[in-house]
């Protein structure tokens, strides 16, 4: 056995004249949190779905486990676990039903199942909400309702489409606390998200993808020094003095300064580590001040997606959606 | 997709400890057998049914008007007297509320597996067809308590089935076991077409004629020779003089066979071809 969980290697699918996924490899290491970060429409959950032996590969080969995801479809599924975009709970059964429904579909006899649905239930801090329509939750008590039904049967391999998406700041967390905890126990979480962010803090390892294809592998660290460690965005109170702001900038944080469409607006990447940026930034900030140009706002933040893209395709990440707006 | 609450702000904090205990006791059973992930299934519906009673008004309420509408309409013209017509009409208006109302299988399956849980189901080491097989199974509950209410009207009515209890009983086995094969046309439907209405639309232009050129309402030999070819190859012809026999006391053990296998062949075809779209949907 290799001490690989998932592995891919040119997997395909095509809808139509769609190649929605175009010949993606991934190899995700066992007992971490591996990160597929790309924007709506890259192939990501198409590319889940067919790990997780929804969809049937047009070309290539993923095995779980050793176990292929066609041939051996069963074994893969008897050790993976998945939590769908859209939450994989029944809205029309209360959340205490939806778990003993899903533990009698895993072989847990009558007691068992009801025991272990109190169980999670009350881990997750759904005890109260137990008997009420899973159509009445809010979408954070969903998500976690969803996660535990996942974690029913302690699964090797947890797949998750974009598990906080729409979900508030706070609902975000407890989804980010409940999977580190899940990791810590062994299990290998396979992740698809929007946020850099979030693949951040979560993954070890992170792809990138863009039209069905990985246009950028590695750790966090890694993808974040091609791109810069940080993103300074600056706003003016004057835009007549933007030049100046530029060229202040660009000598300060050592990099190239970007004028935005906005006319008070500018922003640049800067790399190396996240303290030495922070300085970098706190120094072209008072430079900016000492040269008596009066700032509206200053940010340091990680790069957007958007910029991560910008950085390794030189389009932007959110092109097809400019296109349907369009 | 958060859409609705009523929740007071969340005060939840995972606790490592607590979380760590419920996955350590996450122990695999055995995978269960066919049978039991499909009356598992089965189960889902009837909690449906708990939750929403009112969509148990299709299996009641229509096969009373059904009942009710035609006796009263056609009775006097065709049989003299409604009380005459009855006897002959009843055994067939049963069999059409009951093989009318099996399109909503085709609804409630369009509905249901576009939603988020069908992936779970389909990701989760079961027998595959457990979830349809479930789903119908819970329709054949549905079918019986159509039958029931029939019967029921029926009885109030002036029915007198000569064949007793014993025959009633085995008519509405026969027509039971018969709905739930032809209910597979419907899973198949569901799960090929892309909308609720387009099943709904599609349900009827099978149904109507099916239903209606049959033997249910008026005797063949009054009919066109074109027509009554159709109507000795329909099943529901078979059906619906299977049904009449038993419930008479004269059963017929051709039609009883024609029935059984008609449904049979249902099963093979429309089984296997809806199974092959839930594989790869």
């Amino acid at each position: 056995m290799s001490d690989l969980a998932i592995e891919a290697s040119g997997l395909v699918k095509v809808f139509g004249d769609n190649r929605a996924v175009d010949g993606i490899d991934l190899a995700v290491p066992t007992g971490t949190v591996y990160g597929v970060l790309g924007p709506n429409g890259a192939g990501k959950t198409t590319a889940v779905r067919m790990l997780a032996t929804l969809l049937r590969p047009d070309g290539g080969t993923a095995t779980v486990f050793g176990h292929d995801v066609v041939r051996e479809a069963d074994a893969v599924r008897s050790r993976v676990s998945l939590t769908g975009q859209f939450a994989s709970v029944d809205e029309e059964l209360t959340g205490q039903e939806n778990l003993v429904l899903l533990a009698r579909l895993l072989g847990h006899r009558k007691p068992a199942a009801r025991g272990r649905a109190a169980e999670l239930l009350d881990a997750f801090g759904l005890t109260d909400a137990g008997d009420r329509l899973v159509s009445k939750y809010s979408g954070g008590m969903r998500r976690r309702l969803d996660i535990a039904a996942s974690i029913l049967n302690t699964p090797d391999v947890l797949f998750l489409d974009e598990p906080t998406t729409g979900l508030d700041p706070r609902s975000r967390n407890q989804v980010w606390d409940i999977l580190r905890i899940i990791v810590a126990q062994g299990t290998t979480v396979l992740l698809t998200t929007q946020y850099l962010e979030e693949a951040d803090r979560l993954a070890s390892r992170i792809a990138v993808i863009d039209h069905g294809k990985v246009i950028a592998e590695g750790t966090p660290g890694e993808l974040k020094s091609s791109v810069g460690s940080g993103s300074v965005h600056v706003r003016l109170r004057d835009a007549a003095q933007r030049l100046d702001a530029q060229r202040i900038l660009a000598t300060a944080l050592n990099t190239e300064v970007a004028l935005e469409a906005d006319p008070v607006a500018l922003t640049a990447c800067i790399s190396g580590s996240d303290t030495d940026a922070a300085e970098r930034a706190a120094r072209a900030l008072a430079e900016l001040a000492g040269g008596g140009i009066a700032v509206d706002d200053f940010s340091l933040g990680q790069p957007s997606l958007d910029e991560v893209f910008m950085a390794l395709t030189d389009h932007p990440a959110t092109q097809s959606d400019e296109e349907v707006a369009a | 997709m958060s859409t609705t609450t009523d929740t007071k702000p969340a005060s939840y904090t995972p606790v490592a400890e607590s979380l760590g205990a419920v996955l350590a006791a996450g122990e695999k059973p055995k995978r269960p057998s066919a049978l039991s992930a499909s009356i598992t299934f089965g189960w889902r519906a009837m909690l449906k049914i708990k939750h929403v009673p009112e969509q148990i008004f299709d299996v009641t309420a229509f096969p009373v008007m059904m009942t009710l509408m035609f006796t009263y309409l056609f009775g006097g013209a065709i049989a003299g007297s409604t009380t005459e017509y009855l006897q002959f009409l009843l055994p067939g208006i049963l069999v059409t509320s009951v093989v009318m109302i099996t399109m909503y299988t085709g609804l409630g399956v369009n509905t249901d597996i576009a939603k988020g849980v069908f992936d779970r189901f389909r990701s989760m080491p079961i027998w595959r067809p457990a979830a349809l097989v479930g789903m119908l199974l819970a329709d054949v509950l549905r079918y019986v308590l159509a039958s029931t209410t029939i019967m029921a009207v029926g009885l109030i009515m002036g029915f007198r089935p000569e064949g007793g209890v014993v025959g009633v009983l085995v008519a509405v086995g026969l027509l039971v076991v018969f709905s739930f094969a032809f209910s597979w046309i419907w899973t198949m439907f569901g799960l090929l077409l892309r909308s609720e209405k387009s099943v709904m639309g599609v349900s009827m232009m099978v149904l109507f004629p099916l239903t209606f050129l049959s033997n249910v309402y008026v005797d063949p030999s009054t009919m066109p020779g074109w027509l009554q070819a159709f109507v000795e190859v329909n099943p529901i012809t078979h059906l619906t003089s299977a049904v009449r026999g038993l419930m008479a006391g004269t059963p017929q053990a051709s039609e009883i066979i024609w029935t059984l296998v008609a449904a049979a062949v249902l099963v093979a075809v429309f089984g296997s071809i809806t199974m092959r779209r839930y594989n790869r949907h």
